[in-house]
């Protein structure tokens, strides 16, 4: 076959066919995948609070709640156990001043606001360094760096630099600083829904 | 043997890395290991095959003077098919390539061979071209990964050779993607020159 002629209809007629099967066929790509899609993101976010909340089997009713001065609202699982009884609270916090950016933190805290875990979910901190965070605030060996078992209200979770009373990561204070602010910040949304229920509601060791 | 060798060139006499030096932003990139320049050669080689193949079968179809953006879409659907089948199925490696998969749209090594090849040769020639250069590429990634996995955190594929703590964090970094480079181009090419 000889190749096509370039005038003005020959090329209209190859690029609206060329665009139109593309686009058809994402659009059949796009129905295969779109469950499956759905799905995996589904059981990341199940795996997180699962993660963070020990003794988690389903989730209660999601609420959503806006911080003051903040751009993007924060979402609020409360995760109930086998006997329906809820278990505690896994927040999704997050902070733009990262080293690299946004960081997507999952916290979970217990009725008392003791945070019980945490899973970061998204970042692109500096392999090595700031990337560490994972791992850096959950070694209960290590009291003076772990959040875990620790209570916003009682002690100030900020990095010691800045005279909280935790360590920050060694060679990435802003990476530190970051999701200690997104762990305050999840602390701070939650005692607003619950004021009262859990037993502090003091602003100490908030957003700086 | 002319497919044989129009395989095998794309592994060491035209390989897209370490000879033609093409594709550089996904080669420096996604190489902080292993398995992330593993999975991004594939996803490349996936692309690379299938629109080789489409821009083959319907180079006659294409009128000259438009030629360029037609191969562009067809680049564009199948990178967005990889796309969300990895989203869906590996959410994972997704995750971690992140940014660089829609980036091979860009990638002028997938370009250059529908320009350069798919569009004035066979469909078979073009396929085999396709798994020739990718797999070039996914290769040249591979051993690129390795190096900087190995000396930036002692392990290869997440096993562990040495200690983390001796390892030369430089190497997982930008930078030591540009040193490792240099380094394995220098050394492919004295194997090459000691050949010839």
């Amino acid at each position: 076959m000889a190749k096509l002629e370039s005038s003005f209809k020959n090329m209209l007629i190859s690029l609206f066919g060329v665009t139109f099967i593309a686009s058809a066929s994402l659009g059949l790509v796009n129905d295969i995948t779109k469950t499956p899609i759905a799905e995996a993101e589904k059981a990341k976010k199940n795996n997180a609070i699962a993660a963070v909340l020990p003794g988690f089997d389903h989730l209660g009713e999601t609420e959503k709640i806006l911080p003051e001065n903040c751009k993007d609202s924060l979402e609020i699982y409360p995760g109930v156990d086998k006997e329906g009884q809820v278990v505690g609270n896994a927040i999704k916090s997050y902070s733009y001043k990262g080293f690299s950016g946004y960081i997507e933190v999952m916290v979970g805290f217990d009725h008392e606001g003791t945070i019980s875990g945490y899973k970061v979910l998204k970042h692109s901190e500096t392999p090595g360094l700031g990337s560490k965070m994972g791992t850096w605030f959950s070694d209960i060996q290590k009291q003076n760096q772990t959040i875990i078992g620790k209570n916003p209200s009682k002690q100030n979770l900020t990095v010691s630099k800045d005279g909280g009373d935790i360590d920050g990561i060694t060679a990435a204070t802003i990476t530190s600083r970051a999701f200690l602010e997104s762990v305050n910040l999840a602390y701070n949304s939650l005692n607003k829904i619950y004021d009262g229920t859990t037993s502090a509601t003091s602003q100490k060791g908030g957003q700086k | 043997m002319n497919q044989w060798k129009n395989f095998s060139k794309g592994f060491i006499k035209e390989n897209p890395v370490f000879i033609l030096l093409l594709g550089m932003c996904p080669t420096l990139g996604t190489t902080g290991s292993a398995i992330n320049g593993l999975g991004m050669g594939l996803a490349t080689t996936f692309v690379l095959v299938m629109s080789n193949l489409v821009i083959s079968l319907i180079k006659n179809l294409i009128p000259d003077k438009v030629r360029i953006p037609a191969f562009i879409v067809v680049i564009a659907t199948f990178v967005t098919i990889v796309q969300m089948v990895m989203q869906a199925y590996l959410p994972s490696l997704y995750e971690s390539l992140g940014l660089f998969i829609p980036l091979i749209v860009v990638n002028c090594i997938v370009l250059g061979r529908a320009e350069a090849f798919a569009s004035k040769n066979s469909i078979f020639s073009s396929i085999i071209d396709g798994v020739g250069i990718g797999l070039g590429f996914a290769f040249a990634l591979t051993v690129l990964g390795s190096v900087r996995e190995l000396l930036g955190s002692g392990k290869i594929f997440n096993l562990n050779v040495y200690p983390e703590q001796y390892g030369m964090l430089i190497f997982i970094l930008a930078p030591g993607a540009f040193i490792a480079l240099g380094f394995l181009i220098a050394i492919i090419n004295r194997l090459n020159k000691s050949k010839a």
